[in-house]
């Protein structure tokens, strides 16, 4: 806060009865307006929230570059020959790594969102009530759109060269798709844990073997039967198994149902269960 | 002490709210424990109280915000639990802290209100550009709300607050840290909302506050009404002020408390300063004697007995004072009993 707006006060313009009267006369009502307008209306508000705060987007532009780099040249000389060849195969999971990392970012913008004044005045609104949580994440599914393509670029500069153009698109979708549902276990986490660094540490405890316990570095015939096991039924192997096939020009149908199959269910299970936490809220 | 506005719209014979023994319990706190409310439409209603008496509790559980433990509350006739989103659509609310987005702009919160409650894009723009300059906030359209100055912050709430000229507004402690000068603008404001037959339900810790714009008030302390009626009917009960008195000799101060008390027939508080002593006057007792009457008998009375006074004020009563009369226990604001048992809500959420 600078010191010229706390002086404000003292010139601040006299309130204009008169007009204030006209608009207080005008009551329109407006017809009621749809689910639909009202969840893009808060993704705008979440777009107008990255215009103000850019610094935001540290998180889907510095991370999932370092991760890109960091993971190419560590492992690929080990397990590929080299970095070039490694990227082929890394790529697509690396970017559903960092994309389904970034979406814990969502239950902290939540947690300390939610505290907010603002938010009371929302749920006063006769509004469809779960607008306010959709319009977050779609304005987070563009924040995933923007790390997505910074790590595509990246890798196409490195040597990563995809089959086909429209692969890479439905790649891209399908995580955005999976992103987007797989964000109400953390908007569920950012609603019911007390503060953000308790939301951070649960997001970590969740994330990392999810994200590390799949096929995304190595191909899973290299490991023991159990954890197989683990990383066949991993909804991130799944998805990493299918963008990898979209891009490289396949269509992995099996991978993609799978991968659409946990989305839906994980709307299902916690869509409600956020739902129910912040109307009690 | 003005008394001329009693905002009386068309609407006047029905209720805005009714609440029958509305009960809100937070652990073993009841914050708000079986309150009992009338407000007639298009008037102003105060609900008067100190820190933690339940008037925020009771105000989101009218909001739909907060589902009532016990009791009912309706809001023009429609239950706020069973008709949530009915009471939503002609509600509007206004906290004690900005229930605005502070990252955006003044003219992008009011254009996010306007979409959200159905104007169509280019609606949403004139309208939030013609409150704007109602409120004299034109300037600092494009400017974020978190580098206004708190009045600035106060206006864009209202105006957020008005965007659909709602049926009935809440306005929670609206002038709580303002200037006096932001005071009287908000408390303009206010009038000219309920000029257009707008109901509000003001809560407030100033009892001038509530004088000012208030046609009835309900006096709330620790989750009960403990008086309500009109401005006048209080008045009378708690006396319209005290005189404050300042001795030149302490040594003569109990002489002068017993010509106090039997001038103005009201107990006399004997002050930590040992030579000042307050009485209330104007009270029940008065006979429809003002106050300043009554006090300037008393003030003649001890000069006729030789007590020298340095000098005396007569003050309206405070909160304090109005607690005093209707509870004898002063309005000490209790601390939250507990983690679990905030008193207010807002104590609880900002420490988290």
């Amino acid at each position: 806060m600078s010191t010229a707006t706390t002086t404000e006060a003292q010139d601040l313009a006299p309130v204009r009865t008169e007009s204030l009267a006209e608009l207080l006369i005008a009551k329109e009502r407006p017809r009621r307006p749809s689910a639909l307008s009202t969840s893009l209306t808060f993704g705008w508000r979440a777009i107008l929230k990255i215009k103000h705060v850019p610094e935001q987007l540290f998180d889907v532009t510095a991370f999932p570059i370092m991760m890109v780099l960091m993971y190419t040249y560590l492992f690929g000389g080990a397990l590929a020959g080299s970095p070039r060849e490694y990227i082929q195969y890394l790529l697509p999971g690396i970017l559903v790594m960092s994309v389904v990392m970034i979406t814990m970012y969502t239950g902290v913008s939540v947690n300390t969102d939610i505290e907010k004044g603002v938010f009371d005045r929302f749920r006063s609104l006769p509004i469809w009530r779960p607008s306010t949580l959709v319009g977050y994440l779609l304005g987070d599914a563009l924040r995933y759109a923007m790390a997505s393509a910074v790590m595509l670029t990246v890798g196409i500069i490195m040597g990563f060269r995809p089959d086909s153009a429209l692969g890479v698109l439905g790649g891209v979708l399908l995580l955005l798709v999976f992103s987007f549902a797989f964000s109400w276990v953390w908007t569920m986490f950012g609603l019911l844990l007390r503060t953000e660094k308790s939301v951070m540490g649960v997001s970590m405890m969740v994330l990392f073997p999810l994200t590390f316990l799949s096929d995304i570095f190595v191909k899973p015939e290299t490991m023991p039967g159990w954890l197989q096991a683990f990383v066949n039924n991993n909804p991130v192997t799944h998805v990493a198994s299918a963008v990898r096939g979209l891009m490289a020009g396949d269509w992995p149908g099996a991978d993609i149902a799978w991968s659409l199959g946990w989305a839906g269910l994980l709307v299902a299970v916690f869509g409600p269960v956020t739902m129910r936490l912040y109307n009690r809220k | 002490m003005s008394s001329k506005q009693s905002y009386r719209g068309p609407g006047s014979g029905g209720l805005a709210i009714e609440t029958a023994g509305l009960v809100k319990t937070f652990g073993d706190n009841r914050a708000v424990d079986g309150v009992d409310l009338a407000v007639p439409a298009g008037t102003v209603y105060g609900l008067l109280g100190p820190n933690g008496a339940g008037k925020t509790t009771t105000v989101k559980m009218l909001a739909t915000l907060l589902r009532p433990d016990g009791g009912e509350a309706h809001v023009f006739g429609h239950d706020v639990v069973r008709a949530a989103d009915t009471v939503r659509g002609l509600v509007s609310l206004t906290g004690q802290y900005a229930s605005v987005d502070e990252d955006l702009t003044g003219t992008e919160n009011l254009v996010l209100l306007a979409r959200l409650t159905g104007h169509g894009k280019k609606a949403a723009y004139s309208r939030a550009e013609q409150l704007l300059d109602a409120f004299g906030l034109g300037d600092a359209a494009s400017r974020q709300v978190k580098n206004y100055s708190g009045g600035m912050r106060r206006r864009i709430d209202i105006a957020a607050s008005i965007l659909n000229t709602p049926d009935l507004l809440f306005l929670d402690e609206p002038t709580t840290g303002l200037d006096p000068r932001s005071r009287n603008q908000v408390w303009d404001i206010v009038r000219a909302v309920v000029g257009h037959g707008t109901t509000v339900l003001l809560t407030t810790q100033y009892l001038d506050e509530a004088d000012q714009l208030a046609a009835r008030i309900a006096v709330i302390d620790k989750g009960k009404v403990i008086a309500e009626g009109t401005k006048g009917e209080l008045k009378a009960s708690v006396g319209a002020g005290s005189v404050h008195v300042r001795l030149r000799h302490a040594e003569q101060r109990p002489q002068a408390e017993e010509v106090l008390r039997i001038a103005l027939d009201a107990e006399v508080k004997i002050e930590p300063d040992p030579v000042a002593l307050t009485a209330r006057v104007g009270g029940g007792a008065a006979n429809g004697q003002g106050a300043a009457e009554q006090a300037s008998r008393a003030l003649a009375e001890l000069a006729r007995t030789g007590i020298t006074v340095d000098n005396f004020s007569l003050g309206q009563p405070s909160l304090d004072e109005v607690f005093l009369a209707l509870t004898g226990h002063p309005s000490d604001p209790e601390p939250p009993s507990g983690p679990g048992a905030p008193q207010d809500l807002k104590e609880a959420e900002v420490s988290r």
